[in-house]
């Protein structure tokens, strides 16, 4: 019974929090590793890029929600999400068009791209702010719980409560498809095989004929489909805001760097490293240990290693023991 | 003769100034930033306090009062330094309503008020370091410390027989100084505080927050936040996550906002803000007939502090800071004849008279210590999905 207490425990406030966040991140992080493999600079846009295709979602949604459209139990974000992905995808091609291109022109060096990207964020950023204001704004409807805590304690007879939001669930679910999809777009279509080429050795690329400007206008409507994605499952399942986005610039790159830039796998390994290591270093253990251990050892204090406001601290961290001892990250992807 | 015809033209002209004599006094509130919602109504309360006083014309022989509005942000120290380095140097008032956060609070105290010898009254900064700041007996609250709140609050919970809480608390001035005075209190009383962490606001997700609350463990989660701000978010995390059923919260939380985001889901929660049932409040409302929210937090103390700064002007004679400053405490405490909301004119008609007054305005003031508010509270319950009264203390 204790086992069991401990688990749920364990289940509720660190596994599927995680998980969820885990997934979220890893979406965040393909679109940047993406955009670093093929275009070959690190975007630090991708937070606003994020903001600003969740923000096209919302306000969609609040035109389908006026119009009386809903998808009964889901929520009606999921609708609005196609519409949200178009609109990302439109003001990428348009940055690309007025900014990326004249750089790529000049084959400038990729610090520079890397500046260039920070005046996008800048502007993204303002762009947000100036449309939907800076404050938070709440979109979820639908069911919002799975499994609520009290239901399942009734039903197990158990002291835990195991809750389960339906926006955890889509997260995950959404994130699995997502990626299944973009992994056989990679290795089995034959644009997804031109972008990995490019990707591989851009001048062999080009002598076999591959049209260059084709492989980054799709890199940027792929970055731009996760981008939005990802950042509207992260608003669905904790609320939306532009300076929450523009923060989570910092686990994103931990988490693509951590798993090694350029590599789509190493993105996700990278995401799921990030949430665990955020969430377990500052949960504190004490529930979980008073169940698991004999009565004598049982703990006095907490046994929470940093406390939460350190959790950006954690990717911090993970970062610079990444950068220091294995510059390419845990997948062998390119030196940063 | 022509001596005696000057000295009776210099008397005149003396005399004139005297009685068309303008006492300009500073508000300086937040009317922008994180409270710009209650400002409004502050400001027009402690407005009222003045043009009843000008209006009577009977400060002083007929001074009029007015006031000159200032921007504290409420969270930036700099710029609130700065506008009341204006107010004081350049409009010359001769004292200041305000300021309304703690932090801001202490900043144009300690770089305005005290160098330029200003009296300073403020009708919401609650934080327990202000009682202890170097004032030279400048500074005065409408409202109480928090110190007092941190007290009503652990006995309210070991009334209800809750012996163990976890606490959060917002990271600023206010909830870190709430949520030690409360903490002290409730353990000398016997009570065990698991775990008092500080939560940021502005924040998109709380769960991990909630999940080092819920493993402390604890009958109740006391919040010491903000009800538009985190504090909410820490409420939602919780109930999501199954970690709490029931919360305790102070003032900051309390509001129809609290109604609206959680409803019934915290039924059984209790409370307890500033209030009291004193007949002042009720006749505060009616004096403002509607131009305004009278009930707003914080609206009645400010035409609280708005009074005290003139009737102690009165019943020292005199504009200056240095010298009525003394007359603060006098004004507003007993003995003398009870002043209510509406009834300003009476008081400096008695003050003039050399009479005590006991003002006991809005809020029921009554300055303890080193010159704040002794504190009503308002002791509240969520009963389906509203917040109720349980008692005044």
């Amino acid at each position: 019974m204790d086992f069991l207490n401990a688990l749920v425990a364990l289940s509720n406030f660190v596994l599927i929090p995680a998980i969820t966040y885990g997934s979220q991140l890893a979406l965040g992080a393909l679109g940047v590793t993406l955009i670093y493999g093929i275009l070959r600079f690190s975007n630090f846009a991708h937070g606003d890029t994020m903001a600003f295709g969740t923000m096209v979602t919302i306000l969609f949604t609040w035109w389908l929600q006026s119009m009386g459209w809903h998808l009964g139990p889901l929520p009606t974000a999921l609708l609005a999400l196609p519409l949200g992905i178009l609109g990302c995808i439109a003001l990428l091609l348009v940055t690309d068009r007025l900014v990326y291109r004249f750089y790529r022109e000049q084959k400038a060096k990729p610090v520079i791209l890397v500046i260039v990207s920070m005046g996008v964020m800048f502007i993204m950023n303002g762009l947000v702010r100036f449309i939907i204001g800076p404050d938070d704004q709440r979109f979820a409807d639908g069911t919002r719980f799975l499994v609520t805590a009290r239901e399942f304690k009734k039903a197990t007879g158990l002291n835990e409560g195991l809750a389960l939001k339906a926006t955890q669930g889509i997260t995950i679910v959404t994130a699995v498809v997502v990626v299944a999809l973009l992994f056989w777009f990679l290795n089995r279509t034959r644009t997804g095989k031109s972008m990995r080429a490019y990707s591989d050795n851009e001048d062999l690329a080009l002598l076999s004929g591959i049209n260059p400007e084709r492989v980054v206008m799709y890199t940027w409507m792929i970055v731009a489909a996760l981008a939005t994605i990802a950042g509207v499952l992260y608003g669905l399942d904790k609320s939306f805001k532009p300076f929450v986005y523009f923060q989570l610039l910092l686990p994103i790159f931990a988490s693509a760097i951590v798993g090694g830039l350029g590599n789509p796998l190493g993105a996700i390994a990278g995401g799921f490293i990030i949430a665990f290591s955020e969430v377990t270093i500052t949960y504190a253990w004490k529930k979980v240990l008073v169940y698991l251990m004999p009565e004598p050892l049982e703990p006095e204090g907490l046994v929470q290693l940093l406390s939460t406001d350190y959790k950006f601290a954690v990717s911090f961290v993970i970062l610079l023991i990444v950068l220091l001892f294995r510059p390419t990250g845990i997948f062998k992807g390119k030196a940063v | 003769m022509k001596k005696f015809l000057m000295a009776s033209a210099a008397a005149a002209l003396l005399a004139g100034a005297a009685s068309a004599e303008e006492v300009k006094i500073g508000v300086i509130l937040g009317f922008t930033g994180p409270i710009e919602s209650l400002t409004p109504q502050m400001a027009a309360g402690a407005e009222l306090a003045m043009k009843e006083v000008s209006d009577s014309g009977k400060l002083l022989g007929g001074t009029t009062v007015t006031p000159v509005r200032a921007d504290s942000t409420c969270i930036d120290a700099g710029a609130a330094t700065a506008a009341a380095e204006r107010l004081v140097t350049s409009d010359g008032v001769k004292g200041i309503m305000g300021a309304d956060c703690s932090g801001v609070t202490g900043a144009i105290l300690s770089n305005v008020a005290v160098p330029n010898g200003v009296v300073m009254i403020s009708p919401s900064a609650t934080s327990p370091g202000l009682s202890t700041a170097e004032d030279n007996g400048l500074f005065f609250r409408t409202a109480p410390s928090d110190a007092r709140q941190g007290e009503v609050m652990a006995e309210i919970l070991l009334e209800q027989g809750v012996k163990s809480v976890a606490l959060t608390y917002t990271n600023n001035d206010y909830g870190k100084g709430l949520a030690d005075s409360f903490k002290s209190a409730y353990e000398a009383k016997g009570g065990k505080v698991t775990i008092s962490a500080a939560h940021e606001d502005g924040k998109a997700d709380y769960s991990a927050e909630v999940a080092a609350l819920a493993s402390a463990g604890g009958e109740r989660l006391v919040v010491a936040g903000y009800v538009d701000q985190g504090g909410s978010g820490i409420v939602r995390a919780a109930l999501d996550s199954g970690a709490f059923d029931t919360f305790h919260f102070p003032d900051g939380m309390i509001s129809a906002k609290l109604e609206e985001n959680f409803g019934s889901e915290i039924d059984g929660s209790t409370g307890q803000h500033p209030g009291t049932d004193s007949p002042g409040a009720a006749k505060f409302e009616e004096l403002a007939g509607g131009a305004f929210d009278a009930t707003s937090p914080f609206t009645p103390e400010s035409y609280d502090a708005a009074a005290l700064i003139m009737l102690a002007m009165q019943a020292a004679g005199s504009t200056d800071s240095q010298v009525y400053k003394k007359k603060v405490m006098e004004v507003a405490n007993a003995p003398g004849e009870k002043i209510y909301p509406g009834e300003l004119g009476k008081a400096l008609d008695l003050l003039a008279a050399g009479k005590d007054i006991d003002y006991v305005g809005a809020t029921a003031v009554e300055l303890i210590g080193p010159g704040e508010s002794a504190g009503n509270y308002r002791e509240i319950v969520i009963k389906d999905g509203k917040v109720t009264t349980v008692k005044y203390r």
